[in-house]
């Protein structure tokens, strides 16, 4: 066992992990931060994505030691200080880029990180960045939308 | 205008802001007090007999702390299929049993045989590999190719069951002779065989059952990944282990998709339930996606042979269908009728075609279950139509889309009896097909596929018009096709003293935003805010009784149960509100949220009337009770028919084969619409579902029996960039005649009108480039189609 600490959504947060604990399962079970998901074995599906010192990471293909110092955000560090949600989450809302929720965390997680270095994406560039997230339910149209609207790119507020 | 709240609003989804800032509460996120993990032993061979499991080899290892095998389920009982299907010689189908872990032998690659309850996932884990290690299976050929199933009586998946055959199924055998004779005389007859691809289901959150046993009471609780928990409990009390109903809670929380897959009673849930009374502690079991792909039920998979016969000038005369479908090595709950009653009754289409006969064989085989996927037999009965009328028009050089409309029915003969024993209550297909046609510029495609040429592509155009059956079922109806349960479904109106609401549906949402929709149905018809209103869903301790969410019926069942309590809360209100406003009970009329005397200005609002019901002081006792609270329990009396047209336009690369869905277009006729942001959204998940099924999803086992693609490496799931941005239409609607709300729904839509509009877009790209191709098998792989063009 290895004693880590971290800070996860800018609180201080420390554990004792196995070698193999993964950082996904560190944030889940010992950290009970639900929010990111796991939803393959492959680090195919990207349900697991969160930000490392700043970075969009697998959580399921890295290990919590090697997060061990690192600056962590998840779905949960996502909201506005006062609780409402943040400008992304608002557009996922505002558009219907979710049914089941199961993808959402991993897919807005992606979305920041794809927005804080390309601000103003095209469509094509935003399918392109989100080709490690899979969704099953919505089809991917709102979510483009949703990111589009995010970045400023629509105005309109009713989904299509 | 838009409206912005009630039904016909894009209320914004509630359920979301949990799910959007990771609060959502699906069954893994549960954490419980002492809990143990449940890790299954699955064969890595398709067929096998177990000659010895050696649980003394792990009994003493890290953490461990019970192990099962199939020997502790033999003297429970088997897990059902739902529906009993009889053959054309009149005899039931086979039915052999499903244990909770097999028994004797191993039937797919998959097959738990054993369990083990372990401290951690990763002790259960290691002990598991041990296990497999410990246990001898002799291995047996697999059976796994259909055709050689039926063929070969002596390898057997079932012993008792010589040639593999569940049953071989007639839809409607009277009709046979009429059929036979049709073709025969019909002046063209068009044949085209055809696969339906395997496909896995593969919701994003895998299954998940956590057991729990109350030794002070003897209950058990299940919270557990379910689109139905009442079925869930009914099977595993009633069927499974013989636990009393009132002993049982089942609780699907959030639950992360099903697409048909979480329908199901699974073996991992009452092994889990059956483990935490052993050891009395909670016991927990996750699957890994791996396992999804092996355990989880799959979807379509047939093989069949269609006939068209049809005039010269593409009028259908008749159509007959011989299919084999594939059950897999157990009968899943829907296994039976989704090939049968969800498929067979649904081959007329939307046509007006005189002659229709169905044939169909179900074969056991040595792979996973296969059950409903999204569409659920429609989809089949969908792709076979769709993909022979477009052949026919081909081969008799007619436009199809004038094929369509010579046989498409037309609004003045609705009801409209099918040969197939539907009575397809309303609609107007070619409002839909004109629809599409507009939407999707039709009229500009040429120019569109000249351009598309002058850079080195095929352009080509394919239209599927299609229907379906949703909103499951006439308990009446389906008991005589066999089915061994009602499906009703029922909702309890809760009027809270102060007037909020608590609705308790029977309906699971799992993706569909029942939260949102229900309560703006609620709100509309009871005059309240939208806020005033919770929709409770997925506790059998908190709902009265409820058939689950599958088949596109929430609305049209769940909702229309809604619809009747509130109905009876009404009426009750009238009384209450007779008494205080001192007027008789007829004069009585419920209007924006107050009971009002007709022709006065005299009124109590609905929250006055709620107080009264709950503090009677001055109210009507002897003729009515106190409180608010109204139950309904809603049997449908048809099912609806939802319908439409998709277009869908793709590009080829004649030297690779690439396909690219450059636009997809779809009209549907849903009935009334409740909210219209998450149908579309409906609709934008289906069709890609269904992109997925006619472009790159496959499932392959290999001779052996393996699964060789069983991982998202080798499995090929639809990601952002494989597909368009889709155009939806819902406007061409005409109202389901006979549910309070209707609505018809649209939940399966995109997945069965997609996959035939995309392979003829297909095929019509490469006959416009000059290759004589008449089909290509889903998914039209680039391999697939690269060799088509090159012969
Ligand atoms: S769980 Fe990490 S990519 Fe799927
Ligand atoms: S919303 Fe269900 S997987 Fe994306």
């Amino acid at each position: 066992m290895t004693s880590i600490s971290m800070t996860v959504n800018g609180k201080p947060a420390s554990g004792e992990v196995e070698g193999r604990t993964l950082l996904v399962q560190f944030l889940r079970e010992d950290l009970r931060l639900t929010g990111t998901h796991v939803g393959c074995d492959t680090s195919q599906c990207g349900a697991c994505v969160v930000h490392v010192n700043g970075e969009a990471v697998k959580a399921c293909t890295m290990f919590a030691a090697d997060a061990d110092g690192a600056d962590v955000r998840t779905i949960e560090g996502m909201a506005n200080a006062d609780g409402s949600l943040g400008t992304i989450q608002q557009a996922f809302q505002d558009h219907h880029g979710l049914q089941c929720g199961f993808c959402t965390p991993g897919m807005v997680m992606s979305a920041a990180a794809l927005l804080k270095d390309n601000p103003k994406p095209t469509e094509a560039e935003i399918r392109e960045y989100l080709e490690g997230n899979i969704c099953r339910c919505t089809g991917y149209h709102n979510i483009i939308k949703a990111i589009q609207a995010a970045s400023g790119q629509l105005t309109a507020v009713a989904a299509e | 205008m838009p409206k912005d709240s009630g039904i016909g609003a894009s209320s914004k989804r509630r359920e979301d802001v949990r799910f959007l800032t990771g609060n959502g509460n699906y069954t893994d996120d549960h954490s419980m007090q002492g809990e143990a993990h449940a890790v299954m032993v699955r064969s890595n061979v398709a067929h096998g007999k177990i000659l010895s499991i050696d649980t003394s080899a792990v009994e003493n290892m890290p953490g461990v702390l019970a192990v099962f095998t199939g020997e502790d389920f033999v003297e429970v009982g088997g897990n059902p299929a739902g529906w009993l299907i009889h053959s054309r010689d009149g005899e039931p189908m086979r039915e052999p049993k499903r244990p909770v872990l097999a028994h004797g032998k191993v039937r797919h690659v998959g097959d738990a045989y054993a369990a083990i309850i372990a401290e951690t996932v990763q002790q259960g884990r290691d002990a598991a590999e041990a296990l497999a290690a410990a246990t001898e299976i002799e291995e047996l050929p697999a059976v796994v190719n259909m055709a050689a199933a039926v063929a070969n009586a002596d390898n057997r998946v079932h012993d008792e069951i010589p040639d593999n055959l569940c049953f071989d199924w007639g839809w409607i055998e009277d009709n046979r002779d009429a059929v036979d004779q049709a073709l025969k005389d019909a002046p063209h007859v068009t044949t085209l065989e055809l696969v339906n691809n395997r496909l896995v289901p593969n919701a994003m959150e895998p299954r998940s059952s956590i057991g729990e046993y109350y030794s002070s009471d003897d209950s058990y609780k299940l919270t557990t990944t379910s689109q139905n928990p009442h079925l869930t409990k009914l099977l595993v009390c009633a069927f499974v282990l013989g636990i009393p109903e009132h002993k049982m809670t089942v609780v699907a929380p959030d639950v992360g998709g099903g697409f048909g897959s979480k329908i199901y009673h699974y073996g991992e849930e009452a092994l889990v339930l059956v483990a935490a009374k052993k050891l009395r502690r909670p016991v927990r079991w996750t699957a890994e996606r791996s396992e999804s792909f092996l355990s989880d039920a799959h979807g379509r998979d047939h093989v069949t042979t269609i006939e068209v016969g049809a005039t010269l000038d593409g009028e259908i005369l008749a159509i007959r269908t011989n299919t084999l479908a594939n059950v897999g090595a157990y009968l899943s709950n829907f296994s039976t009728a989704t090939p049968t009653f969800l498929h067979g009754t649904l081959m007329a289409g939307p046509y007006k075609v005189p002659h229709v006969y169905v044939n169909l064989k179900a074969v056991f085989t040595n792979t996973a279950p296969v059950d409903a996927y999204r569409g659920a037999g429609r989809p089949e009965a969908t792709y076979s139509i769709e993909r022979a009328v477009d052949k026919m028009a081909r081969e008799l050089k007619l436009d199809p889309v004038e094929v369509r409309r010579k046989n498409l029915l037309t609004p003045d003969q609705f009801p409209y009896t099918t040969p197939v024993a539907l009575v397809y209550d309303t609609g107007n297909y070619q409002a839909t097909l004109d629809k599409a046609l507009e939407l999707a510029d039709y009229a500009g495609f040429e120019a569109r596929a000249a351009e598309s040429k002058s850079r080195g592509k095929l352009r080509g155009m394919g239209l599927s018009t299609w229907i379906e059956a949703c909103g499951i079922a006439p308990s009446h109806l389906v008991g005589q096709l066999g089915s061994r349960v009602g499906l009703y479904d029922a909702a309890t109106v809760r009027v809270n003293a102060t007037g909020s609401i608590s609705v308790m549906v029977g309906a699971h949402s799992h993706g569909q935003g029942h939260e949102t929709v229900f309560a703006q149905i609620v709100a509309d018809k009871l005059g309240i805010d939208e806020g005033a209103v919770d929709i409770v869903h997925g506790d059998t301790s908190k709902i009265p009784f409820g058939m689950g969410s599958y088949g596109s019926r929430s609305l049209a069942v769940c909702g229309s149960a809604m619809d009747r309590a509130m109905d009876k809360i009404i009426a009750k209100g009238k009384k209450i509100a007779a008494h205080m406003l001192e007027a008789s009970e007829g004069d009585i009329v419920f209007e924006d949220g107050s009971f009002k005397v007709e022709g006065t200005d005299k009124a109590k609002a609905f929250g006055e009337i709620a107080f009264a019901a709950y503090v009677p002081h001055n109210y009507p006792l002897e003729e009515v009770e106190p409180g608010l609270e109204e139950t309904a329990f809603y049997d449908p009396n048809n099912f609806t028919y939802p319908a439409g047209a998709y277009l869908c336009e793709v590009e080829v690369d004649p030297d690779t084969g690439v396909v690219e869905v450059v636009a997809f277009t779809c009209a549907d006729d849903f009935g009334n619409v409740m909210n219209p942001m998450i149908v579309e959204g409906q609709v934008h998940g289906g069709v890609v579902q269904g992109i997925g099924q006619a472009m790159i999803e496959n499932t392959t086992y290999d001779e052996n029996g393996q699964l060789m693609s069983g991982s998202y490496m080798d499995y090929a799931m639809p990601r952002a960039d494989d597909v368009p941005m889709i155009t939806v239409d819902h406007s061409c609607a005409t109202p389901c005649t006979h549910n309070p709300l209707g609505v018809k729904g649209c939940g399966e839509a995109g997945a069965i009108g997609s996959p035939p509009a995309l392979v003829n877009a297909v095929i019509d790209a490469l006959n416009r480039g000059g290759h004589d191709v008449a089909h290509i098998d889903m998914p039209v792989t680039p391999s697939r189609v690269w060799s088509a063009m090159n012969g």
